[in-house]
């Protein structure tokens, strides 16, 4: 597999494509809103979602942005996976998919941990496109900065 | 991809030329570099990497001050390099100010404005003095190192900015032009060559326009100075500013062209060191230009390596590079436009251009398509090239932009034409 390839896997473009959990819900009921922007290329995302005051979890995840596929797969990914997650958990996944992205090819993403997510890994042998699959991750690690 | 156009243009040979640029003999992701962001910064040849470091390993010393041979010897080099610099926009060296590059210039000449609006400069400066209520006037196509400074000296001063706007072809509307300026104009800025269009603005009408009601021009002659004979003084421009970088030079030096009258009139932006003839504890007394705007140590050798890099463009020819690049547009636009899904952003007829086209793929990002032509060897352009307000005109938050120079072949603009030519495939975009 080419490098390139390697960082535009079917999956990828397949989520770009068919963004889940795509189309910002109504502020009624979030309590965890972001809006990031990549002032390189022009990508922003807004991500929205609802942590439960009993379980400490993650509900309802939505999210709208316009961008490169990157950034829109990873946006997407990033929502099926985090959905009804624990916020703990979930810092902690933003935590090592930073690493992940961040090693220069050195470290891959855990398939059984990141699920589609994982299909990112090629991203890290490309430094310019790190911020772009990392949008999205900022977003929620904003978001539940502000919960 | 075949082409009526011969692929070499009388007067220059690229692939000749290309030997005296070491970075392009290299291999990029398996592929020969097809270097096509030149309009971002130019490669540098040669003869300007040896100038910089022929200066640092056998003259380098503080200019302007000092005894020493050394001394002396730089203060020559550097000094030759001011006249070498201005002659090639057609200037004597006392109109030429040493920057760090256009943006240093345009912030230089927008806080200057600012400082004689605030009484400093005395009664010569008073003519550039914005009172609430006057109109600084820029256009829509603007890089943004054009049009933020003018933003700032607005909101301190009070002035209004507004904007002389593009037509759909990338071309400025002249006709709003010549309302928009009036009587409250003081000031109008606007670029040469778009960074995002490649489209030869017509300064001759606007500084006409501007003439009529006493405003000071500024031009940004970045993407015209490596690609076109230039004489600013004929031109009629107050005001002018280039890059280094983008013309064959080093980084770190810019210039800033200044009618005499009006750098003799203008109140100093940065001070220090170099620029003044008398200190005390209490105030200063400034130096005439050029000197009055270089406070503090200038990029002397970045300085001497840019008058190398002119001294290589004139010695090609400044006629037969321009006639190389527009043929080399001509090429890029001509195929572009058979390939479907693409939009070419500026698409005027019948204007003078240089060797840059941006354009949208249809269904992909411009930062997927740019990787695409990457993992081919070809390095273009992606983003807003900071034009942000002109991308959004055309409904975009991004392009793809292919800039050439001297050094640029035909057959690389075929092979970008192929490579442009499988990305929509590539992406699914075509369905």
């Amino acid at each position: 597999m080419s490098d390139l390839d390697g960082l535009y896997r079917e999956l990828i473009l397949d989520h770009s494509k068919h963004p889940q959990h795509f189309g910002l819900a109504a502020e009624d009921g979030a309590n965890a809103t972001s809006h990031q922007r990549n002032p390189v290329c022009g990508d922003e995302i807004t991500l929205r979602a609802r942590i439960t005051s009993d379980g400490d979890a993650i509900r309802d995840v939505t999210w709208e942005g316009s961008g490169c596929s990157i950034s829109q797969a990873s946006a997407s990914m990033l929502s099926d996976l985090v959905e009804g997650m624990p916020r703990t958990e979930a810092r902690t996944l933003i935590d090592g998919f930073r690493e992940a992205l961040r090693s220069r090819g050195q470290l891959e993403l855990d398939e059984d941990v990141y699920g589609d997510a994982a299909a990112l890994t090629g991203v890290s042998k490309f430094s310019a496109r790190v911020k772009c699959a990392m949008l999205a991750w900022v977003a929620l690690e904003d978001a539940l900065a502000r919960a | 991809m075949t082409s009526a156009l011969p692929q070499t243009i009388p007067g220059l040979d690229a692939a000749a030329l290309r030997a005296d640029f070491p970075i392009l003999g290299q291999q990029v992701n398996g592929r020969p570099l097809i270097y096509l962001d030149s309009a971002a910064t130019s490669q540098k040849p040669r003869q300007v990497l040896d100038a910089e470091r022929d200066f640092l390993t056998h003259a380098n010393s503080a200019v302007h001050r000092g005894a020493h041979t050394l001394a002396a010897e730089a203060t020559d080099l550097f000094e030759d390099a001011r006249a070498t610099v201005a002659g090639f926009v057609g200037a004597a060296p006392e109109q030429l100010v040493w920057t760090s590059g256009a943006t240093m210039g345009l912030n230089l000449v927008a806080y200057a404005i600012g400082n004689a609006t605030l009484g400093r400069g005395g009664a010569s400066a008073a003519r550039f003095a914005l009172q609430p209520g006057d109109e600084i006037l820029t256009t829509a196509i603007e890089h943004h190192a054009n049009l933020i400074p003018w933003q700032e000296l607005a909101a301190r001063t009070g002035a209004v900015l507004k904007h002389i706007p593009a037509r759909e072809d990338g071309t400025l509307d002249l006709d709003a032009a010549a309302s928009l300026i009036g009587a409250r104009t003081r000031l109008v800025a606007f670029t040469h060559v778009s960074n995002v269009l490649g489209i030869v603005n017509p300064v001759a009408e606007l500084v006409a326009l501007a003439r009529e009601v006493g405003a000071v021009t500024v031009l940004d002659a970045c993407q015209s100075a490596p690609h076109l004979p230039l004489d600013l003084p004929a031109l009629g421009v107050d005001l002018a500013v280039f890059s280094g970088h983008k013309m064959l030079g080093p980084y770190g030096v810019g210039g800033l062209y200044g009618r005499a009258e009006v750098l003799e009139a203008l109140p100093p932006f940065l001070t220090g060191g170099s620029m003044i003839t008398t200190v005390t504890l209490d105030g200063a007394e400034y130096l005439p230009p050029p000197q009055r705007f270089e406070a503090g140590t200038q990029p002397v050798g970045p300085a001497i390596g840019l008058s190398a890099a002119v001294r290589y463009l004139g010695d090609v020819g400044l006629a037969a590079i321009h006639a190389h690049e527009s043929a080399l547009a001509t090429r890029l636009g001509d195929g572009l436009r058979q390939i479907p899904g693409i939009r070419l952003l500026g698409d005027a007829a019948g204007v003078e251009r240089v060797g840059l086209w941006s354009f949208d793929v249809d269904g992909v990002h411009a930062h997927d398509a740019g990787q695409f032509l990457d993992s081919r060897g070809i390095a273009v352009r992606v983003g807003h090239h900071c034009a942000a307000p002109l991308h959004r005109q055309y409904g975009i938050t991004a392009s793809v932009r292919a800039s050439a120079a001297l050094y640029n072949t035909a057959d690389e603009i075929d092979e970008l034409l192929d490579a442009v030519s499988g990305i929509r495939a590539y992406f699914g975009a075509e369905s």
